[in-house]
């Protein structure tokens, strides 16, 4: 008779940890904001962390940045030479990495560079007792550990999508002037004439929910950490994974409401 | 040998970073950081088919401003136009609907006219040319009717 019941058991047990896991996600957030209203605002702390997510990833960003811009030229460059629309690479390079590819590699750059991190010292802090420690002292956590994390997130990420952006536009002009004798001025006025206000505000407000998102998921898989030094990996890994997979689903609704 | 100041990097670092937002917004967008003074000047046409809000207004090939909005009066469009204060406008100049090459957006393209007479803020232009309909002229083309 039981037997019938066990597919059922298995989902509904399913169903019952995901709904938990997402509000325990919830609590923890809405305990952060509402932490991060009142005094004392540790500024040293935020200024460390945005060292550390922001400054620690410029050099990756740098790299990343430029190759995507010009692997984005080069390859457009051949699809478009065949309509005789190589006027149009500049535009296309431009609105691509400022409206899809900055937000997204950048973000990615972060979670795989910062968020891994974050969620690997919390964690280690939660496993070691720190962050009981900190309790006993009468020092808040979520304020101590969590809200420099968050909006040190919120800073760096929309300065490091610029930076990616900046340096992919600039690599596509590499590209697309040095390589395929594409006019400089071509390149430049044909983005100016296609850019519009409205698309560099959406690349904006894409990182700055980047950025949110992915300091929250890092700094909660870390704070919940259990089982000793496996518990840290697994977290570690939880945290990378679910990141990523968050931002690229985030970026698609984001995208249909912008658009919309 | 000392390492750096926490509070130095992050400064460079947030410097660089709000360079790259202002060269972007300043640079490869069209934000207008001082902003020059237009004029509203109304023309009616036939249709506007293709015409969006915000496109180039050109004389001669130059940028003189944009299509502010576009509203159907009387069953005619009428496009209020936003032009540069420093661009006079002549009573009898012509607006048309042009295409950028083959395929490409439209555009408010104004020819000036020769009259004495300019045009004040919020007046009319009268002589307009609706855009060529592509569709139309390849269907002409293809059922041989080009001859007329």
């Amino acid at each position: 008779m039981s037997w019938i019941f066990i597919p059922f058991k298995i989902i509904g047990s399913y169903t019952h940890r995901f709904i938990r896991e997402l509000g325990k996600m919830t609590c923890f957030i809405i305990s952060s904001l509402f932490w991060m209203l009142f005094p004392p605002y540790l500024l040293q702390r935020i200024i460390k962390q945005i060292n550390f997510v922001g400054v620690k990833t410029t050099p990756v960003i740098v790299l990343t940045g430029s190759f995507t811009g010009m692997v984005l030229a080069l390859q457009t460059y051949y699809a478009l030479v065949k309509f005789g629309a190589e006027a149009s690479l500049g535009p296309v390079v431009a609105l691509s990495l400022i409206r899809e590819l900055g937000p997204v590699i950048s973000a990615l750059m972060v979670t795989g560079c910062a968020g891994s991190a974050l969620t690997a010292e919390i964690g280690i802090m939660r496993i070691t007792e720190q962050i009981d420690a900190l309790d006993a002292m009468a020092l808040n956590p979520y304020k101590y550990l969590i809200v420099p994390n968050i909006l040190a997130g919120i800073l760096s990420l929309p300065l490091l999508n610029a930076i990616f952006v900046v340096l992919g536009v600039f690599g596509g002009y590499a590209i697309s002037v040095g390589l395929m004798d594409l006019s400089s001025g071509t390149y430049f006025q044909g983005i100016r004439d296609f850019i519009k206000t409205q698309d560099i505000l959406e690349g904006l407000y894409k990182s700055l929910s980047f950025g949110f998102l992915i300091t929250w998921i890092s700094c909660y898989k870390g704070y919940y950490t259990r089982y000793g030094a496996e518990g840290v990996s697994k977290a570690t890994i939880q945290s990378v994974v679910l990141s990523s997979v968050l931002i690229l689903i985030w970026d698609y609704f984001m995208t249909s409401i912008m658009i919309l | 040998m000392k390492k750096f100041d926490v509070e130095i990097v992050v400064g460079i670092f947030v410097f660089v970073g709000v360079l790259c937002l202002i060269f972007i917004s300043a640079k490869l967008g069209k934000i207008d950081l001082i902003g020059g003074h237009y004029y509203p000047v109304k023309a009616v046409f036939s249709t506007v088919k293709g015409l969006k809000k915000n496109t180039e207004v050109e004389i001669a090939g130059v940028s003189v401003g944009k299509v502010d909005t576009i509203k159907l009066i009387d069953y005619e469009a009428v496009v209020s136009l936003s032009i540069l204060d420093d661009v006079k406008l002549q009573d009898d100049a012509i607006a048309s609907i042009r295409t950028k090459g083959l395929l490409g957006e439209k555009y408010v393209e104004i020819t000036p006219g020769g009259s004495d007479k300019l045009l004040q803020p919020g007046d009319t232009l009268h002589e307009t040319e609706p855009p060529i309909d592509l569709e139309k002229l390849i269907g002409n083309f293809v059922f041989g009717k080009v001859k007329e």
